[in-house]
């Protein structure tokens, strides 16, 4: 299990937190009680399995919904 | 595609003013309908483009966004053929998205400048023994890295070789250098003001000091209290309930433009990020003056103080005893301060300490045949001399003499909560030395001010003996104190004034011997140095232990709560006011709508900003 921090572009509005949740939930692999995204320092903080999902898919996932992803941090747990 | 419209949603913005412009004049000021409809058309395809998009993208993860709402309005709008409404909706809606932006940058921007303050590279000593210019990520423990004149340093760790003066005003606010060398320990974050220095990193990334406090700046502003809980768990299901209205009304009236006017306005926008806003501003201000308040419950819990409890010793007095008064009688004063600090820096009584710190450089010389009287001192032989040092008693049985003006001394000192220390030579006093805890300074006013800010009661929990309490508490003139008082008894304390009276208590001590009373209080406050005990045991941080900061903590907090509150009723009383006006006038329309929305938004993040800014008077 590892854990990640997403630093994403400003986020603006609190619907759009819930839009990323909904998306990075629904992915392959992510623990979905870990998946917390913060509005105000715009980060999505989550825990994953490495062997069913790679950082840069999760990261595909939310620049799809129109989001920028400015840096990822992986940590082992 | 999708992105590229997303990306120049700006540029889309900008566009479609000038359209709306252009179509507006041409119908009222050249009475030309086919250029005015066509323009307005352009203007709300291209407007409503990059909501769609994201409406869309929202439906994917099953999120009925407001952007949902907006989408559906402007294609009903088209329906009814009102280009006017789609195109200035659209085009306020982005705007509004704009300025939003804008704004809420600027409420964050007190957090950015801590969280930008976090080191980026190191040089660190690769294998062959040069330097080499390292991302800070890299850096692992035990690694040996270079700082410069200027540089940050990247890691906590220990000094090397070298040595340099430290600003360390980012992890404790006092923005004096301080000069180390070698064994020196040095924090992440803080600047080498001058010199070099070669570091071993001891702490890396999140587990510095520094890592630390922006953790729990971070964490704080997106802490959410049961009534953001609350607003949380109601807008997931307003937005999906504003467009079950909207079809309502729809079906049985038949009016599609009143449908979409009521999809407009019951965009939830100010309820949801009024209190966001509040928050980040005021955790911001704290950050910026040394306050940390660790989340929006804290916030909330805080302004209500009923009562704060302190402890005594390191919280209200300085923690180290030291010489208060003193009084010196007849000649020779000099030679008998140097039997004194003799005979006391063979002493490990704490008071001997206090004695020889008061006394400073002197001429010491050898000391013979030492008796330690218990309950009394210490007499003993220097140079031929019989020296005496302890208290009254101690003076009695070695029969001196006391004068009428050494008792009267004696009286005084021991009225103002002194220990006292009592030296004789050859069987004549020579030195008094009254010695105590002494209060910090300034702790009187900040006190005042607390109490000024509604601070019901002021209590002083101590281990300490009655008498030496309710000195300082006379002093300072709390409301209660206690003393003889074990940590257990100090929780069982704090626990009946919650459980029993109901009220919201502050425990402010110090963080190692006091933390079940730390924990047990509704806001817990460390005061002892160690950053690190001080930062995980506490609600609220006071950076540097620095007590004056506590009146400004309790005004901020208050002033936070306060904030919340009317952001809260601007957001609610904005949506009411316009869904009754749909319904009971004439002049409500989706422009207007969303034009009092956007608005609606601007000010609560206006009101949240007025926050940065706020001082205790």
């Amino acid at each position: 299990m590892k854990t990640v921090t997403i630093q994403l572009g400003t986020l603006t509005c609190p619907s759009c937190v819930l839009k990323i949740e909904n998306a990075v939930k629904s992915l392959d692999g992510v623990e979905k009680e870990s998946v917390k995204v913060l509005f105000n320092s715009s980060k999505a903080k989550f825990d994953f399995d490495g062997k069913k999902l790679s950082v840069e898919d999760a990261e595909k996932a939310i620049t799809a919904l129109g989001y920028e992803v400015k840096k990822s941090q992986v940590k082992a747990k | 595609m999708q992105r590229f419209i997303l990306s120049k949603k700006n540029h889309i913005t900008l566009v479609s003013a000038i359209l709306i412009v252009i179509g507006f004049t041409s119908e009222l000021g050249f009475k030309n309908e086919a250029v005015a409809v066509w323009t307005l058309v352009i203007a709300s395809v291209l407007g409503v483009m990059p909501i769609a998009i994201q409406a869309y993208q929202a439906l994917k993860v099953k999120v009925i966004s407001i952007d949902v709402l907006v989408t559906i309005a402007v294609i009903g709008a088209f329906f009814i053929r009102n280009f006017e409404e789609s195109a200035i909706v659209t085009f306020l809606f982005l705007f509004g998205a704009y300025l939003e932006q804008r704004t809420l940058n600027k409420t964050r921007s007190a957090i950015k400048e801590l969280t930008e303050m976090a080191p980026e590279s190191a040089l660190k000593q690769m294998p062959n023994g040069e330097f080499e210019e390292v991302d800070v990520d890299e850096v692992d423990i035990g690694d040996i890295l270079l700082v410069k004149t200027g540089a940050k340093i990247p890691v906590d760790g220990t000094v090397l070789s070298g040595e340099g003066s430290i600003n360390e005003a980012s992890i404790n606010g006092e923005s004096l250098p301080v000069s180390k060398e070698k064994g020196g320990a040095v924090y992440a974050g803080t600047i080498l003001d001058n010199g070099t220095l070669q570091i071993a990193a001891d702490r890396v990334g999140e587990d510095t000091t520094f890592g630390k406090i922006i953790e729990l700046v971070e964490e704080a502003q997106d802490s959410k209290s049961e009534a953001e809980r609350f607003i949380d768990r109601f807008s997931k299901y307003y937005t999906p309930a504003v467009l079950l209205l909207g079809i309502v009304v729809w079906a049985f009236s038949r009016n599609l433009e009143l449908a979409i006017t009521i999809l407009v306005l019951g965009c939830p926008g100010a309820l949801v990020i009024g209190v966001p806003v509040s928050n980040v501003a005021g955790i911001g201000n704290g950050a910026r003056h040394g306050v940390l308040l660790k989340g929006s419950e804290v916030i909330n819990d805080f302004s209500r103080l009923d009562t704060i409890v302190f402890d005594k010793t390191g919280t209200l007095t300085v923690g180290n005893p030291s010489v208060a008064e003193k009084k010196y009688y007849g000649d020779h004063i000099d030679e008998a301060l140097g039997y004194l600090a003799s005979i006391e820096r063979e002493s490990d009584h704490p008071l001997a300490k206090a004695v020889l710190e008061e006394i400073g450089e002197t001429t010491l010389s050898s000391v013979e045949s030492t008796e330690v009287v218990k309950g009394g001192g210490i007499t003993a032989t220097v140079d031929g001399h019989r020296i005496a040092v302890g208290n009254v008693a101690l003076m009695e049985r070695e029969n001196i003499a006391l004068s009428e003006q050494a008792k009267a001394d004696i009286a005084s000192f021991e009225q103002s909560g002194n220990s006292l220390v009592l030296t004789a030579v050859d069987g004549e006093l020579k030195i008094l030395m009254g010695i105590r805890d002494q209060i910090r300074p300034g702790v009187k006013e900040d006190l005042q001010r607390l109490k000024k800010l509604g601070v019901k009661n002021l209590v002083m929990l101590s281990g300490d003996n009655q008498g030496t309490v309710d000195m300082v508490s006379r002093e300072l003139s709390l409301t209660e104190a206690y003393g003889n008082m074990l940590p257990e008894d100090k929780s069982a304390y704090i626990k009946k004034l919650i459980d029993e009276e109901g009220q919201i208590v502050a425990f402010v001590g110090d963080g190692v011997n006091d933390s079940p009373s730390l924990a047990l209080a509704h806001i817990g406050i460390a005061m002892g140095s160690g950053t690190d005990v001080a930062i995980e045991t506490s609600d609220v941080v006071l950076m540097n232990s620095d007590f004056s900061r506590l009146p400004h903590a309790l005004g901020l907090t208050k002033a936070t709560a306060r904030n919340m509150k009317q952001n809260i009723v601007i957001a609610v009383g904005v949506v009411l006011v316009l869904l009754s006006a749909v319904f009971f006038s004439e002049w409500m329309n989706m422009s207007i709508g969303m034009l009092v929305h956007e608005a609606s938004i601007l000010v609560v993040i206006l009101n949240g900003m007025r926050l940065l800014r706020y001082k205790l008077r």
